[in-house]
């Protein structure tokens, strides 16, 4: 049975983070098809300090992957907002004088300004873009040209299937990771809390407005400006304070509870098959804040992973657990339905 | 140099100790001189290391090995760095790192990932969060580590003792 | 230039004859120009109002109101999807679209965009105005300034900028329900359970500090947005539009304040204390104008 089914897995693009050019080395030599990185500055939704590329930086990494043939994929995944759009653009044409091999955009102006001006250009729709629906993606692939879209995190494997179907260009998912709880690209939570938009300035829970109150028994508080996001007991494992994987009280229940979701990392490795057959054509690796340390565990699991399947064997899973932010890890939506 | 960082260390210990930390024991002097050496040669050898941390340059970091008899004061400016030891009470900090130190050993070496650590409670990291989250992110950028830096500039037996403590690391984090 | 107040689609599941006769009083006496009418949160709730769309659609306009339809903000599953086509089936009808599978279906023809598009920037309105965008309502947490340049662009491109000025702003959307998670239910079992908060189901941080409030898959502001003492600005910048979201309030009331402002009639300072004693449940917010802290109150 096994040996069948392995016949109709075409190959995926394996895809992976890079929040510096030690961490694209690292990803490119631990197997990456594909490294997605941006800039830094606003331009991209992980605008971390000390994180990201400069141009130089990218030019020597994207000449870097190609010589181990690996492509890259610049993330200008953020929305440009009133005339500020000229760092936006400025970000695209730098990024193509770089040779990258694509760009990922979810600004309909920023989308625009790529077909329009390098319509040769392979572009590729962000999660950001938040198009879940086949009508949303056929969209973006009429007006612009876009040959692979980013799903969201919360269709289940049949609906990718049923989209797969029902849509002209490549399907991306992520496999493992920071799952959000939240449809990327429309969450101004962190801007309700700190003043800063995930959507125009590329960070959710920016650092500077992030504390750690820990008292005499080791029993830590995180807080998100002024307001406490969770509470862990001295030896809990803790996550970081993000709104959406906070306790909260609602009225009317009268415990704490995390009212969006416990803070728990996406780990499909056992679905990977499935995703194969449903037409996906690349899997990613979610994680560019991460460490170097992380992007060599991730991609070197998960590349040894997907080459055990296409080869018919049963990979040995190999826990990433310690990994995983909390060290929980589900399948989110993708398993089933009654997570939502 | 050095001159420079006993001065800053007698300068801190003035600050300190209003703050309530005393000047740093005597026993630290030769610490001190290593620290001193060590900062410098990789700020010759890492110039990107210091250009990534940008506008955190500035920052005093805490750095707090809790198995170890004192903690260390990272200033990581591109043009002056200074490294030394303080007493662990320090409180003339903005951010400050505690854990053991092969757990630092570790988040250093570019070995284990520093989120992962924190997630594990193994990390503890207080004040300006993002100055931290910029160091981490400035050190991962490293080729190698900052760690064989350091144990080259002390030369074989520099190698030797940090093979031995990653040894031990291993060995610990099987169990 | 007569600035337009509008009430914006209604966030809630409210029982279907109360949140129709909502919508009759607000055709027989509220002093707007446009009413948006449609679910824009959850498919699941559609078939309790749609039987009533045509009823209202029909004592609105009788009552001098223009009446547009705002699609569902979240489109994933078919039944989604087929919400969404049959509302931009409608002949005759102007369609506001909360998702880019509207877009699908409304590009080349007049439309409008809703405050759950990612419309930040002018190239993006520039774009979607030459697809046939008539009017923009703007996303909530945007701030003054990329207000001032979007609505100098709309005024250069000739469409409508509009604001939400009044209630409790969408801060994220999910696939899942977290009213149903809250009653222990999972969203495919729901028991409609949004149907008990009329304004949102209040959720306080572990130190006991209103921080949100959830409406199904929608993450609701738990402050209430009030740009009343901003109209002057806003006018100044060519803001055209001016929108009052819904809320188990005296939304008459609220929208004669609002117009009076508007006509200036009253003061913006004279209006401030009477709105307060209208919606005293929650306090107000105008950060995200301001740019800074969303849930901050900025004394203008």
């Amino acid at each position: 049975m096994q040996q069948r089914d392995t016949t109709i897995l075409t190959r995926p693009n394996l895809v992976c983070p890079a929040g510096t050019p030690a961490a694209l080395r690292t990803a490119v030599d631990a197997g990456a098809d594909e490294v997605y990185c941006g800039f830094q500055n606003a331009t991209n939704a992980r605008n971390f300090p000390g994180l990201n590329f400069t141009r130089d930086e990218l030019r020597e990494s994207v000449a870097y992957a190609h010589d181990h043939g690996a492509r890259v994929l610049l993330a200008t995944n953020t929305f440009a907002p009133g005339d500020a759009t000229g760092l936006w653009r400025q970000a695209i044409d730098d990024g193509i004088r770089c040779q990258v091999d694509a760009v990922i955009v979810a600004d309909i102006g920023v989308a625009h300004y790529v077909a329009t001006r390098y319509p040769a250009q392979r572009l590729h729709l962000s999660v950001q873009a938040g198009a879940s629906s086949p009508e949303a993606i056929r969209y973006y692939c009429r007006e612009f040209g876009v040959k692979r879209v980013v799903l969201p995190r919360i269709l289940t494997v049949k609906e990718i299937k049923a989209v797969h179907d029902e849509i002209p260009c490549e399907i991306e998912v992520f496999i493992f990771g920071n799952i959000g709880m939240m449809a990327e690209g429309r969450c101004s939570l962190t801007n309700y809390a700190t003043g800063i938009s995930t959507n125009t300035d590329g960070v959710c829970s920016p650092a500077h407005h992030v504390h750690y109150v820990e008292d005499g028994e080791r029993n830590l508080t995180t807080m998100l400006g002024d307001f406490t996001i969770d509470c862990f007991a001295a030896g809990q494992s803790a996550g970081y304070p993000t709104i959406c994987k906070g306790r909260y009280f609602a009225a009317g229940r009268d415990d704490e509870y995390y009212a969006f979701e416990e803070p728990r990392s996406l780990n499909l490795t056992s679905l990977l098959p499935e995703l194969m057959r449903a037409g996906v054509s690349a899997l990613k690796i979610e994680g560019r804040q991460r460490s170097r340390a992380y992007v060599q565990a991730v991609v070197s699991a998960f590349r040894k992973a997907v080459d055990d399947y296409l080869a018919g064997r049963e990979p040995e899973l190999d826990s990433l657990l310690a990994l995983t932010e909390g060290h929980k890890e589900t399948q989110g939506a993708f398993g089933e339905k009654r997570w939502r | 140099m050095i001159s420079n960082t006993s001065e800053r260390v007698v300068a801190g210990g003035e600050e300190a100790e209003s703050a309530g930390s005393g000047p740093p024991p005597l026993f630290l002097l030769p610490v001190q001189i290593v620290l001193a050496r060590l900062v410098r040669h990789i700020a010759v050898r890492r110039p990107s290391l210091f250009n990534r941390i940008g506008l955190h340059r500035s920052k005093q970091f805490l750095i707090v090995p809790t198995n170890l008899p004192y903690a260390m004061l990272l200033q990581p400016d591109p043009v002056r760095p200074t490294l030394r030891a303080v007493p662990k009470q320090w409180r003339d900090y903005d951010a400050r790192i505690t854990g053991t130190a092969l757990t630092l050993l570790a988040m250093i070496d570019g070995r284990s990932d520093g989120d992962a650590l924190f997630f594990s409670r193994d990390l503890r990291v207080e004040g300006d969060t993002e100055a931290v989250v910029c160091l981490r992110n400035a050190l991962d950028d490293l080729d190698g580590s900052v760690a064989d830096d350091a144990a080259a500039l002390f030369g074989p037996p520099g190698r030797m003792i940090l093979s031995g403590l990653r040894r031990i690391r291993r060995e610990r984090s099987d169990t | 230039m007569r600035a337009k107040l509008t009430i914006g689609p209604n966030l809630f599941h409210w029982p279907a004859e109360e949140k129709r006769d909502f919508y009759f009083q607000i055709a027989d006496e509220a002093p707007v120009d446009t009413v948006y009418v449609g679910e824009v949160v959850c498919a699941k709730r559609t078939p309790y109002f749609e039987p009533y769309y045509d009823e209202v659609a029909e004592r609105l306009k009788r009552g001098g109101k223009e009446v547009i339809f705002s699609t569902l903000a979240e489109v994933m599953i078919r039944r989604d999807s087929a919400s969404v086509a049959a509302l931009c089936a409608l002949p005759d009808a102007m369609i506001e679209a909360n998702d880019a599978s509207a877009l699908w279906y409304l590009s080349g023809r007049p439309h409008a965009i809703g405050a759950l598009m990612n419309v930040y920037g002018e190239d993006t309105l520039s774009f979607l105005a030459g697809k046939g965008a008539r009017n923009f309502a703007l996303p909530a947490e945007i701030s003054a300034a990329t207000i001032r340049a979007l609505a100098a662009k709309g005024g250069e491109l000739g469409v409508g900028i509009e604001v939400t000025v009044y209630g409790r702003v969408s801060l994220a959307l999910s696939s899942r329900c977290y009213h149903a998670r809250a009653h222990r239910r999972t969203k495919d079992d729901c028991g409609y359970v949004c149907e008990l908060d009329r304004d949102g189901l209040e959720l306080r941080t572990l130190q006991g500090k209103p921080f949100l409030a959830v409406n199904g898959i929608q993450t609701l502001s738990h402050g209430c947005t009030n740009l009343l003492r901003e109209i002057p600005e806003l006018r100044a910048m060519g803001v055209t539009g001016y929108r009052l979201s819904p809320h188990s309030k005296d939304m008459v009331a609220i929208a004669r304040l609002f117009r009076a402002v508007l006509d200036d009639a009253l003061s913006p300072l004279d209006a401030a204390p009477r709105l307060a004693a209208l919606g005293p449940s929650m306090p107000f917010v105008n950060g995200f104008y301001h740019h800074v802290e969303g849930y901050r109150w900025v004394e203008a």
